[in-house]
């Protein structure tokens, strides 16, 4: 769009931007108005329940779709024999956040709950029974899952697209000068995402249109990953996803139920709804892969690394790649004169991972921070101060300096609030009032502060108020609330007279709410397209001679509160509707983008930093363990809302907790399936799990990393946490982590 | 989840007519059963719900201080009642540390003592499982049984009984009352719950149409009020099945153990109550070494079922550590986290 | 079979002629009386997203089949605030900003009201944390909501005793 509208340099926000505001939809969400995915119900629509592969690899062999037919309520059965042909391969990777699906392509079995038939049904009730009377009988083949059975490959990328192998410096040199040499093996289990709100779509096709409910974290860009599959054009599909359950990378790739569902409602000519149960969310959507790491730690006497070696192996699936990016975490956080950065892979048959909050970042640092640990332990230093001795100045693995970093006054403050001075060097050392070993430990956070593309639009209305729309998505991270405050600003608007539209595939997009970027990004576009619409005004009003602000240059003129008015001489304003009413304008409309040039991305090294400081409690014979403070410090830039920024923060840190000590996929060795499969099994943190928690934010201005000074925080606080409490077991009992999460066996 | 008929029978003659139709099930509050019907693992074609018979919502005591509990009360009802509480507070105490508030206001009390393992085979129609499917086998004997049984086991099954309640109620020596076609009959509930043997799939001791009643605390049981905990070991600090679990209620007179009762979860296909262990005690001083020898005792015939071993060791500690937190006495109030040993709420003894 | 029970849903009495047994309360709620409000989030009794009110009483709706109900007075998180403003524990969630994704609120808040009206939240926040451990939620928000529910429980001891 040439008329996009990109500030160029770092803006001035207004005093929207800052504030505590409480969550714009807040109200709708505390009073059960806020309609998710599933819960429309278009008129005349069936449901829809398919039934999942009971092997983890191997062929269907038989389905009993008679019995599923004939059941009361049951419609239709679509299975591999019967289902329509689509427009697009399914195990074609059509875009770089489109992974290999199953819809029924055909008998063959992937991973353990593979949908191998959806019924549909008038019912949910006859729907769910109709899927159980399928009773799939299999020609099961023997399973590859975990490390040892796994298949194991070389990596031809990690993450998205990113490359496997990373080395800076002579690692060879590095460990030779050493002093002494750390080496450290750590593994990491399947992890997922368990967002509160399963899976859920609502499909319906209106006049050649697609319209679908569902909840989504990349609303615009899904449209045509939607379209290739029916041979329709993008415009052609409505994603529709006001509020997402959580999502935390779950949502944002397609998956196969999702074209399922769409299927079943162009086949049957009615709207269909299909809610993957709980146990049906491990397998097609997405998990956090297992990593087997090795870290070697190279150290001078002074306690400096001299080289650091990281290696991941990397689950995946047995047909697609998603390789957990682990090590790449070492390549940004401490200096040393040789880093390496390195990945191989293991086919497993299971369902191909995903991003799944703070994706490599969170594996790689759990492993990382536990290994500085040892390594400080080893150089007899305390651990805070070992960090400090590495501190990287500049970036370590491209040597371009930092936008900001103000890791060093997160440490201070963290330490200073956590009450980390005299903390005893040994393990075992401290007791509570009731006997039981206390530790501390501490780890570093890191996240890069990306941006994706995002485009706005702010239409300045007759009354002088506002309309600004942009494809957000509000996974519980705040959109709704923060990207008003900075579209306020950007209109020079009070946030009561801007109205903001978000969360549907028709607006402009928004790009996606992943990689801790969205604020920045679609907070880039709104605040530029209502600078874009307040330069027109101002405009406007700079010519018309019956404007108080006749002749002003444009420079001269500020928008505040509503207002235009000559900087110097407030006694010359005048309203955003006056302007607009002697213009004969009902409306005018600006545009924005919010994209990060390649010149200023290849300039500095961008990341959000942040310390964590960890107490537990463990019980001296038991071995139960409580993580009885938690203090994070971060710095992340500009915070657009402290209140929501910190519960973002809390969000990440209970993930580090629940990675540290609880959350582990178990899967069936021998037929693949999920023994775990359950919110009772696969255990996240519950309330009793947290005692004291505190995030603090460490005032950080960065002049480059965009222009409204944002980075993320919705991934930042899991990263340091899982470390910290990982070492403040050892120092409670003197055990190392050699796996997550941590169990009460490895402790006895 | 298949069809099915419901039934809301005003009497129990009634219930234990419509009951004798061996497809038929009880329900009471659903918490389990309905759960084991959609996972596919009871497929009743008639429902007889229990909840509107006539007096069994009750918590009686009998002129010779027996305590009689109706089936359908509620297991929120009984820590919530001062009286009870007071009287029986590791089985209060239990019943807080299990499952959550909403699951307790909907369990029963017949219910619990019925409700099944949660082994993930057990739990899952795809797999070979004695219990559910006779003769089909047992998966999680080479499977993923990290939480399975160390005592009372067979090659047939490893399962264990999720109970926590059951545990204090096994160590106090509770009856259960039994109604069925042939009238009445009660049991004691340490012998209620059956160990597999070769036969896995009987669970209880309940003939087919027969309902659980009532329990009954004898005379007596409330005579350990003043030294009784239970604790339980579990991965997360709430809302959690126990990994190991111990009840022990002691009888001091003159600083010397009366009589003891001890019971521990998590272990076996039923709550395990260690006789042994409280023959040991009886007249000796409470003292650590004395409890070691207890646990000792209580564990000498386990034996891991699979990746397990660990839990050998830590049956014993708890049961050693409940020891010593009943010896000091029952808190005057309800600990914040019931059963947890790592609660930090002020435990000061209420009778000690 | 088809089965006529009768239910009291936010003050209103439904007549409902059931014609399948396996009904929930929680799909009864959400498909049948179209109050979506009340959430599904793993239909097991694990998460406690469907918590309501039955006869004044914190359950899992998930897990009790809507025949069984007949008679019982079922409070949602539609008909939990007074009609001219929020219930003390809604107001405090917002304050403290005790959600995020919002997809386990209705169970949460829904649960707080039980748990105060037990009168077991005690004093201690501890106990609060205990008593909410049966809800869970994904995003982490476990702070908010127990200083929400204090705050609340607080309140309404102080009217109680007014």
């Amino acid at each position: 769009m040439p008329d996009d509208f990109a500030p160029a340099s770092h803006v001035r926000l207004g005093s929207n931007s800052g504030q505590p505001q409480t969550r714009l939809d807040g109200l709708a969400k505390i009073t059960g108005q806020a309609t998710y995915a599933a819960d429309n119900a278009p008129e005349g629509m069936l449901w829809a329940v398919y039934a999942g592969a009971p092997a983890g690899r191997g062929r269907v062999a038989s389905l009993d779709t008679g019995a599923a037919l004939a059941h009361p309520g049951v419609v239709h059965v679509i299975t591999p024999q019967n289902r329509a042909e689509l427009q697009q391969d399914p195990d074609a990777r059509a875009h770089v956040f489109a992974w290999k699906i199953d819809i029924l392509q055909s008998e063959t079995i992937r991973y353990a709950g593979a949908p191998v038939a959806l019924v549909l049904a008038e019912t949910l009730e006859a729907a769910t029974e109709g899927a159980r009377l399928l009773a799939p009988e299999v020609e099961p083949l023997p399973v590859r899952i975990g490390f040892d059975d796994g298949e194991p490959f070389e990596a031809a990328t990690v993450g998205i697209g990113a490359n496997p192998a990373t080395s800076v410096g002579d690692l060879e040199a590095g460990f030779a000068a050493a002093e002494r040499i750390t080496e450290v093996e750590i593994e990491t289990p399947p992890q997922y995402h368990n967002a509160m709100e399963p899976h859920a779509i609502v499909a319906q096709w209106q006049d050649g249109r697609l319209v679908i409910d569902t909840p989504n974290q990349a609303i615009v860009m899904s449209r045509p990953l939607f379209a290739e599959y029916f041979g329709i054009a993008p415009e052609d599909v409505h994603i529709r996803s006001p509020y997402l359950g959580g999502g935390f990378g779950s949502k944002a790739i397609l998956n196969g139920p999702q074209i399922l569902a769409c299927l079943a409602a162009r086949e049957t000519g009615r709207p269909v709804k299909l809610v993957l149960s709980r146990a049906q969310m491990y397998g097609p959507v997405g998990h956090r892969g297992a990593t087997r790491q090795t870290l070697r730690l190279g150290t001078d006497a002074e306690g400096r690394l001299t080289a650091l070696a990281h290696h991941s192996v990397s689950a995946t699936s047995s047909f697609d790649d998603f390789l957990e990016p682990a090590a790449n975490a070492s390549l940004n956080t401490y200096a040393s004169p040789a880093i390496s950065a390195s990945h191989s892979g293991s086919r497993w048959d299971i369902g191909t991972p995903g991003p799944m909050r703070a994706p490599g970042e969170a594996t790689g640092s759990a492993a990382l921070e536990c290994a500085m640990d040892e390594a400080a332990e080893a150089a007899g230093l305390d651990p805070l101060e070992f960090r400090l001795r590495n501190y990287a100045e500049t970036d370590p693995a491209t040597g371009r300096a930092f936008s900001s970093k103000a890791l060093r006054e997160c440490y201070r403050l963290g330490a200073e609030r956590f009450g980390w001075a005299g903390r005893p060097m040994a393990p075992g050392q401290m007791r509570d009032a009731k006997g039981r070993l206390l530790g501390w430990g501490m780890g570093t956070s890191l996240f890069p502060a990306p941006m994706s593309q995002a485009l706005a639009r702010a239409t300045l209305r007759a009354d002088g108020s506002a309309l600004v729309e942009t494809a957000a998505a509000d996974m519980g991270q705040g959109a709704w609330t923060a990207l008003a405050q900075i579209a306020a600003d950007g209109l020079g608007l009070d946030l009561a007279q801007v109205e903001f539209r978000s969360g549907d595939s028709e607006l402009p997009d928004g790009g996606v709410a992943g990689g801790s970027g969205h604020t920045a990004t679609a907070g880039s576009a709104l605040f530029s397209a209502g600078q874009d619409a307040v330069a027109q005004l101002v405009r406007l009003a700079v010519e018309d001679p019956a404007s108080p602000l006749h002749g002003a240059g444009n420079q001269a003129v500020r928008a505040q509160g509503g207002r235009l008015m000559l900087e110097g001489d407030p006694s010359r304003s005048e309203s955003y509707a006056a302007v607009l009413a002697r213009a004969g304008l009902e409306t005018l409309a600006g545009n924005g983008r919010g994209a990060r040039s390649p010149e200023a991305a290849g300039a500095h090294a961008m990341f959000s930093h942040g310390a964590v400081f960890a107490e537990v409690a463990v019980d001296p014979d038991l071995f139960q363990i409580r993580v009885t403070r938690l203090v994070g410090a971060f710095a992340a830039g500009r915070i657009i809302n402290p209140r929501l920024a910190e519960s973002q923060l809390f969000g990440g840190m209970v993930w580090g907790l629940g990675f540290a000590l609880q959350e582990e996929a178990v899967h069936d060795r021998r037929s693949g399936r999920l023994v775990n499969g359950d919110l009772a099994g696969y255990h996240v943190p519950v309330n009793a799990d947290l005692a004291s928690i505190e995030a603090l934010t460490v005032p950080e201005e960065d002049p480059f990393v965009n222009a409204l000074g944002v980075k993320g925080v919705g991934e930042l606080g899991i990263t340091g946490t899982v470390g910290a409490i990982a070492n403040a077991v050892w120092h409670a009992t003197g055990r190392r982590a050699r796996r997550f999460p941590v169990m009460i066996e490895d402790l006895l | 989840m298949k069809s099915f008929d419901y039934l809301r029978p005003d009497t129990l003659d009634e219930a234990l007519a419509a009951l004798s139709d061996p497809d038929a099930a009880a329900l009471g509050g659903g918490t389990n059963l309905l759960d084991l019907m959609k996972l596919g693992v009871a497929g009743p074609s008639k429902i007889v719900d229990l909840t509107r018979l006539p007096g069994l919502d009750r918590i009686e005591t009998l002129p010779d201080g027996t305590v009689r509990i109706g089936a359908l009360v509620r297991n929120a009802a009984l820590p919530r009642d001062p009286g009870f509480a007071a009287a029986f507070p590791m089985v209060a105490e239990a019943l807080l540390s299990g499952a959550s508030g909403q699951l307790r206001n909907a369990a029963t009390v017949g219910g619990n003592l019925m409700q099944a393992t949660r082994c993930a085979y057990f739990q899952d129609p795809f797999a070979a499982c004695n219990r559910r499917a006779p003769g089909t086998g047992c998966d999680a004997k080479d499977g993923a049984n990290r939480n399975h049984a160390i005592l009372g086991w067979s090659p047939a099954c490893i399962a264990t009984h999720p109970s926590d309640f059951c545990v204090p109620l096994a160590a106090l020596g509770a009856i259960v009352e039994i109604a069925g076609p042939d009238g009445l009959r009660e049991l004691p509930l340490a012998e209620f719950h059956l160990l597999p043997g070769e036969e896995a799939h009987l669970t209880t001791q309940l003939a087919p149409g027969e309902i659980v009643l009532a329990l009954r605390l004898p005379p007596g049981a409330a005579d350990f009020a003043g030294h009784a905990r239970y604790l339980k070991l579990r991965e997360r600090n709430s809302y959690a099945f126990a990994i190991v679990s111990a009840a022990a209620a002691l009888r001091l007179e003159d600083g010397v153990i009366r009589e003891a009762r001890l019971a521990l979860g998590g272990v076996a296909a039923r709550p395990w109550r260690a006789t042994a262990a409280e023959t040991l005690l009886a007249g000796a001083r409470p003292a650590p070494e004395t409890f070691a020898a207890a646990a000792e005792a209580a564990l000498a015939e386990a034996a891991p079922s699979g990746a397990n071993g660990f839990k050998i060791a830590l049956a014993g500690r708890i049961l050693a550590r409940a020891l010593a937190a009943a010896a000091a006495g029952t808190p005057a109030r309800m600990p914040a986290l019931p059963g947890s040993v790592l609660d930090d709420s002020d435990t000061e003894a209420a009778h000690a | 079979m088809t089965f006529s029970i009768t239910l009291t849903v936010n003050g209103t009495p439904h007549h409902l002629a059931l014609d399948d047994m396996r009904v929930t309360l929680l799909d009864l709620l959400r498909d049948r009386l179209g109050l979506t409000g009340t959430k599904k989030g793993c239909d097991r009794g694990q998460c406690g997203a469907c918590t309501v009110l039955v006869n004044g009483q914190r359950l899992n709706a998930c897990l009790a089949l809507a025949v069984q109900q007949d008679g019982a007075e079922i409070v949602t998180i539609e008909g939990l605030a007074p009609a001219d403003g929020l219930h003390p524990v809604q107001a405090a969630f917002l304050e403290h900003d005790a959600f995020q994704c919002g997809y386990c609120t209705p169970g949460q808040i829904m649960s707080a009201a039980g748990l105060i009206a037990e009168g077991e939240d005690g004093a201690d926040i501890e106990r609060i944390r205990e008593g909410m451990s049966g809800n869970i939620c994904r995003c982490g928000a476990y702070r908010g909501i127990s200083l929400a529910v204090a705050e609340a429980a607080r309140k309404a001891k102080t009217e109680a005793g007014a």
